[in-house]
């Protein structure tokens, strides 16, 4: 960064400083004339998004500091307080709490398209690491976040998510008395997380800030999937993505705006407008909507891991549940070496694009079964006599019809009932989530033929004018 | 072009199946939904129902239910002026002190005062009501799932229990409500409350306006949230037309 040849700057004012700390040059080096592939789609603007997002939810979060308490007998009232009385007080809130939305959306997309464009290969595996460390990071982030208003689902949630990590062998039950700062989730857990809340994003900024200086170390990849190899395959990064960026931006914020304006609430939980109550338990605890499908990958582990037909258990459910969640993410730090094809563009990688989609499709059910009670019952039939196994509407389960006192009956006409229920439609989706990563993804590596890559950037780029061309002829 | 529509739906697809799934489904009727003044990107309070539900508020709900995040002042919002907010607040005393001798003494309610609850506290509002608690309604539209909706329906959807239904003393049947069972006992009746500017005096009409009235409680913001996201939508639109004329004309030397 420092030293080497330095152009001069024009301006008196900036030539003083930047011959003493070359930021200017930096900038000038970094965003303004950095080579940039010229044929990025509006998936490369996610990136720049998700950075807008950060320093949104950091400049509406601090503000709302300044009006917030952490203390369990106050954080609820603090929080109507800022909706009510502080001078647009609920336009900060709704921007901050739509932002987490927004944000994970963001980076969802800008994930997907790693994937798609295999932006994950060598040379970029660290910066595709960093860039998963995030995720985890604004996992945290979000949760303890949402902790914050102590409503009844900040209230219950913090308990069933905090209360997993008990699972863990030997130290489990201290690592919760650690999170929780004593016995349950309270005030201690409340004025923790909200220190934890407000450093978070900051330590998010540090790693955000390696991710870039990888991303300039490599630069970037690009839909076709080929390296950029001179000066015909790429562009100044301003003004043409500067501008393509903000164009991309202003959409997506507009999208974004409708919903603080017009659908505050559509993304979160009407209980967590009542005060959270130790003593009284919603009927369906459910996370925000960004983490179900790894709720759904959690809850899906419903049985023991041991020897079958003995007592041995090697790994009970709730532990399974919780490294299987793990493991979820786990699987995308290790894909850089999971899928080690040597073309990264799913454009020519028919068969990995076919099953990258499914694998999406999949995360959308997963998300779906996250959102949906554990027992709900989504198609069943009978084997045998129809009476004997009449539905329950209301809760889906088979009611035995035959009164009691006849067991010996009830029991030889026992009906056979085939069902999909909520765990099985989340079992088929985690085991395909794993399938993707541990089979699928290292079998094609070795097996798919891929189609014909272009030459070059450029090539790809007059190719797919001919192919235009040809189109609308 | 293919690819960039591809991405927009992408993002409103993820946005569409997050909104389905965040609310998932009880096991009582849905509540019918109705036409309201305050819905929609333009919508607005109807200051007359809004007087017409506080005066339903005021005279049945507040016996058994508190208001406590509503301050006297803020019915401003509904159309009052000064002198018949502080006429309002006069009706009711709250406790104030402690006085120069250090005595707790009782005063007429200021506007600033909020509003007082009928209960001391949560042990005694239960104790008058066979054990349940009647919850505070400053927030209830945001705290149900359908909001006016199901504030409308619940107060209108009382019936005879069906068979199988079996009711304890002190529990009511009401298909909307979660279960079937609530303890509340039907709250209102045809004639109840007198309107001065001839509206119905019919449960329904009172359902309806009790229901505008406390979606405006919970979010008195509503009106001016919406009239400023007209400006910042219409704003951000041009913004993005502007911008992706800009880059088209940065790009077009490319092509
Ligand atoms: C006689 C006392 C009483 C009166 C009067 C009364 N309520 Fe209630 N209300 C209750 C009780 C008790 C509950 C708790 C019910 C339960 O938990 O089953 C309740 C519950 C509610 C609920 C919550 C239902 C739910 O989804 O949990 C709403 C909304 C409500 N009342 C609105 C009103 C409105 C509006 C009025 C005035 C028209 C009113 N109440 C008048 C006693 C009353
Ligand atoms: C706070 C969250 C994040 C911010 C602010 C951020 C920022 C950025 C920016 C500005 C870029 C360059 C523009 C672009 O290519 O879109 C980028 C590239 C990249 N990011 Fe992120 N990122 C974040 C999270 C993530 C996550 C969670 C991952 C993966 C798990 C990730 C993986 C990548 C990769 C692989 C690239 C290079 C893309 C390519 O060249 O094809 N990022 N990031």
């Amino acid at each position: 960064m420092a030293g080497g040849q330095r152009e001069k700057f024009k301006n008196p004012a900036v030539e003083w400083i930047d011959s003493r700390l070359p930021v200017f040059t930096l900038m000038q080096k970094e965003y303004g004339v950095f080579p940039t592939p010229k044929n990025f789609n509006y998936f490369w603007n996610f990136g720049a998004i998700a950075m807008f997002m950060l320093v949104t939810m950091i400049v509406t979060g601090i503000t709302l500091a300044m009006q917030y308490t952490a203390d369990t007998a106050l954080a609820f009232d603090a929080t109507e307080r800022i909706m009510r009385d502080v001078n647009y007080g609920w336009l900060i809130r709704y921007i901050h709490m739509n932002g987490a939305s927004f944000f994970f959306i963001a980076v969802y997309t800008h994930i997907f398209r790693g994937m798609y464009y295999g932006s994950y290969k060598q040379p970029r595996e660290l910066l595709w690491i960093l860039g998963v460390v995030i995720f985890l990071l604004m996992m945290a982030t979000a949760f303890m976040g949402y902790v914050l208003p102590w409503g009844q689902m900040s209230y219950w949630g913090a308990t069933v998510i905090t209360n997993l990590f008990s699972a863990i062998p030997i130290v489990g039950d201290d690592i919760v008395t650690l999170l929780w700062g004593g016995f349950s989730v309270d005030n201690p857990t409340l004025k923790r997380f909200f220190a934890l809340h407000y450093l978070l994003p900051f330590v998010i900024c540090a790693v955000v800030f390696l991710h870039v200086w990888a991303l300039h170390v490599t630069g970037s990849n690009n839909p076709s999937g080929v390296e950029a190899k001179g000066k015909q395959d790429t562009l100044p990064f301003h003004p043409y993505y500067t501008m393509k960026d903000t164009f991309g931006l202003v959409v997506f914020i507009t999208i974004y705006a409708a919903f603080v304006f017009f659908l505050p609430n559509a993304l979160g939980h009407p209980d967590n407008y009542i005060p959270a109550n130790p003593l009284v338990t919603p009927a369906h605890i459910v996370p925000e909507w960004y983490f179900l499908p790894f709720y759904a990958i959690l809850r899906a582990i419903t049985f023991d891991i041991g020897i079958p037909f003995t007592d041995i258990v090697f790994i009970e459910a709730k532990l399974g549940g919780v490294l299987a969640m793990f493991g979820a993410i786990v699987m995308l730090l290790i894909m850089p070496w999971l899928d080690t094809h040597p073309v990264r563009s799913a454009r020519y990688r028919p068969q990995f694009k076919k099953l990258l989609l499914v694998f999406v499709f999949g995360v959308f059910v997963l998300g779906y079964a996250g959102s949906q009670p554990a027992d709900r019952v989504y198609w069943q039939t009978c084997i045998g006599s129809e009476a004997a196994c009449a539905v329950d509407d209301h809760h889906g389960e088979v009611a035995h019809a035959a009164p009691a006192g006849e067991d010996h009956a009830a029991e030889e006409k026992a009906p056979m009932v085939l069902k999909v229920d909520n765990t099985m439609l989340a079992q088929f989706f985690t085991v395909y989530y794993f399938l993707f990563f541990l089979v699928l993804l290292p079998l094609l590596s070795r097996k798919e033929v891929a189609l014909p890559i272009p030459e070059s950037i450029h090539q790809a780029v007059l190719d797919k004018k001919a192919a235009k061309a040809a189109d609308s002829k | 072009m293919k690819k960039s529509i591809v991405s927009v739906l992408f993002v409103a697809f993820a946005m569409l199946g997050s909104v389905n799934i965040a609310h998932a489904a009880g096991d009582a009727v849905k509540p019918p939904k109705m036409e309201w003044s305050f819905s929609g990107p333009f919508g607005t309070y109807d200051k007359a129902a809004l007087q017409r539900g506080f005066l339903v508020f005021k005279s049945v709900c507040a016996s058994c239910h508190s208001m406590k995040r509503i301050a006297f002042r803020n019915l401003e919002a509904l159309g009052y002026s000064e002198g018949q907010i502080k006429a309002i607040a006069a009706e009711y005393t709250v406790m104030d002190g402690p006085d120069d001798e250090g005595e707790m003494f009782e005063r007429a309610a200021r506007p600033s005062d909020m509003f007082p609850s009928p209960f001391a506290n949560d042990a005694a509002a239960k104790y008058a009501n066979n054990g349940a608690l009647p919850p505070d309604l400053s927030l209830i539209t945001k705290a149900r799932v359908g909001g006016a909706d199901y504030l409308h329906a619940i107060l209108t959807g009382y019936e005879d229990a069906p068979e199988h239904v079996h009711l304890m003393p002190g529990q009511y049947y009401n298909k909307y409500m979660s279960g079937g069972v609530i303890a509340m006992p039907t709250p209102l009746i045809d004639d109840q409350v007198m309107y001065e500017d001839g509206s119905p005096t019919t449960v329904d009409q009172y359902a309806s306006d009790v229901s505008h009235f406390l979606n405006w409680a919970a979010e008195p913001e509503l009106e001016v949230r919406k009239r400023m996201g007209i400006k910042v939508i219409i704003f951000l639109t041009i913004f993005a037309f502007v911008m992706y004329g800009v880059k088209r004309k940065i790009w077009s030397d490319l092509h």
